[in-house]
């Protein structure tokens, strides 16, 4: 589904990525962790052409990201992406945010955009504020908006970037639980984030990056029952006590 | 000591107020195309292809660092000739409504251009993330999503600076236009009256801008109550 290789990014002398190589089959849960500035919003930047990269290739469902040929926006309607501030668009209403790309990228008819929407919209326990504007949601609820606003889009994946570190710690949760359901379901979900109960309750594999490259790539169990690098056995070291 | 005598006010009304819809006109259609124009003006010079930003930039720098009466004599004196050659209008057409206009368009379309980049660049930059992501295109992604909450920020500086446009109007006496001051001036000097037609006409001045800012102010206050 997505095949990273030796993908490296600069500005200028400053490496952010070094010689990235992954990949994520259909159905995984995978979650990147790391320091901050370890590059690893870049790397899912990358993977849907948010951010342009030097050297390497990125193949997503068989489409190269970095290809100045790529319609990439034709691309990235079909894979999700959440961020950390939700950036939902404050002058529509909920409705408006879920319908907008459906109608104008996807050219639904705004009554079947609007069903869709609203279905997302109970699934992620909001079918009450339809009406309201983001401003008078909480960030937790905001956040859930903006992953049915993605689903809207039927991605074939979805990318998470921090999706709840700027949310308030009792409002992480009800998140959480809606990314669970999904990868429950069976989405490839690429997933940066530090809930490391996250990770072993639903990852397949856990990427762990550092000052740009990954340096550890493994399954769940092998993470965080042994982890070979002893930056990551800090890092987890760090983050699992509290 | 003068004696002040306004006496030929009321006679002249209907001649003033001509001028003054050709003042508003001016200023209307100057707001209007200095927006649209300002608007593309200031994509170019955000955008990423270089000439177009730097062709942006020049344009904006030429007409800023120019006096407004000068751009509005060189439309004066050169457009009309153009516009005939060009257009084929017999010579003497009275073109100094649309050359004042078209001067007045693009000088304001670099002050507007100015605002409306700064509107642009006050849309958090993950706006646009979030637009591309769901697969719009640029030009999707700033017409339904950056500019609407642009134009929202920027509302009180367009209309401040309409107001300001408005003042400005009176600069096309420089070509005999008969606009609201123009047309006081005319009358004034007719009259022999000129000092009451003045304080008349800067009375009007101030009541109208004075008014249309603190209703600037008052919107203000209602969307950025902070």
């Amino acid at each position: 589904m997505i095949k990273i290789a030796n993908v490296s990014k600069h500005y200028g002398d400053f490496k952010v990525l070094t010689d990235c190589t992954t990949r994520v089959s259909k159905g995984e849960v995978i979650v990147v962790c790391g320091p901050s500035g370890s590059g690893k919003s870049t790397l899912i930047k990358c993977v849907n052409g948010l951010e342009p990269f030097q050297s390497g290739e990125i193949i997503v469902d068989g489409t190269s990201v970095g290809d100045p040929k790529t319609n990439l926006s034709k691309l990235r309607a079909r894979v999700g992406m959440v961020f950390q501030n939700f950036e939902l668009f404050p002058h529509m209403s909920i409705t408006e945010n879920l319908a907008i790309a459906q109608t104008k990228v996807l050219k639904r008819g705004k009554d079947e955009a609007m069903d869709k929407g609203l279905k997302l919209l109970d699934r992620v326990g909001l079918k009450a504020h339809a009406h309201k504007f983001p401003g008078q949601l909480s960030g937790g609820q905001q956040q859930r908006v903006a992953i049915a606003r993605a689903l809207a889009m039927d991605p074939i994946c979805m990318l998470f970037d921090e999706p709840t570190s700027a949310l308030d710690p009792e409002m992480v949760n009800e998140v959480l639980d809606v990314m669970t359901e999904l990868a429950q379901e069976g989405m490839t979900m690429m997933c940066v984030t530090h809930e490391m109960g996250f990770a072993k309750r639903v990852a397949h594999r856990v990427i762990f990056m550092d000052q740009g490259r990954i340096v550890e790539d493994d399954k769940k169990d092998v993470f965080f029952s042994n982890p070979r690098s002893e930056r990551a056995q800090q890092f987890l070291a760090k983050i699992l006590h509290h | 000591m003068y004696e002040f005598d306004w006496s030929s006010i009321p006679g002249a009304l209907p001649f003033l107020w001509d001028g003054m819809k050709i003042s508003l006109v001016i200023t209307a259609q100057a707001v209007l195309v200095g927006i649209v124009w300002g608007t593309a003006l200031a994509m170019m010079r955000l955008s990423s292809v270089k000439a177009l930003s730097w062709f942006a930039a020049g344009y904006v720098n030429l007409f800023r660092a120019v006096p407004l009466v000068m751009v509005l004599l060189w439309f004066f004196l050169i457009v009309p000739r153009f516009v005939e050659t060009l257009l084929d209008f017999p010579p003497g057409t009275d073109l100094r409504l649309s050359s004042a206009m078209m001067g007045f368009a693009l000088f304001e379309a670099a002050y507007y251009s100015e605002i409306i980049r700064a509107g642009i660049q006050s849309v958090p930059k993950g706006q646009v993330a979030a637009a591309s992501a769901l697969g719009m295109t640029y030009a999707q992604g700033m017409r339904l999503v950056v500019l609407p909450q642009a134009f929202r920020n920027m509302v009180p500086l367009l209309l401040t600076q309409a107001i300001i446009l408005f003042q400005d109007t009176s600069l096309v006496y420089v070509s005999a236009l008969a606009d609201f001051f123009g047309a006081a001036y005319k009358v004034g000097d007719r009259d022999g009256r000129l000092v009451e037609m003045l304080l008349f006409a800067g009375a009007v001045y101030f009541v109208i801008c004075f008014s249309a800012s603190q209703l600037v102010k008052r919107l203000q206050k209602k969307y950025h109550p902070a």
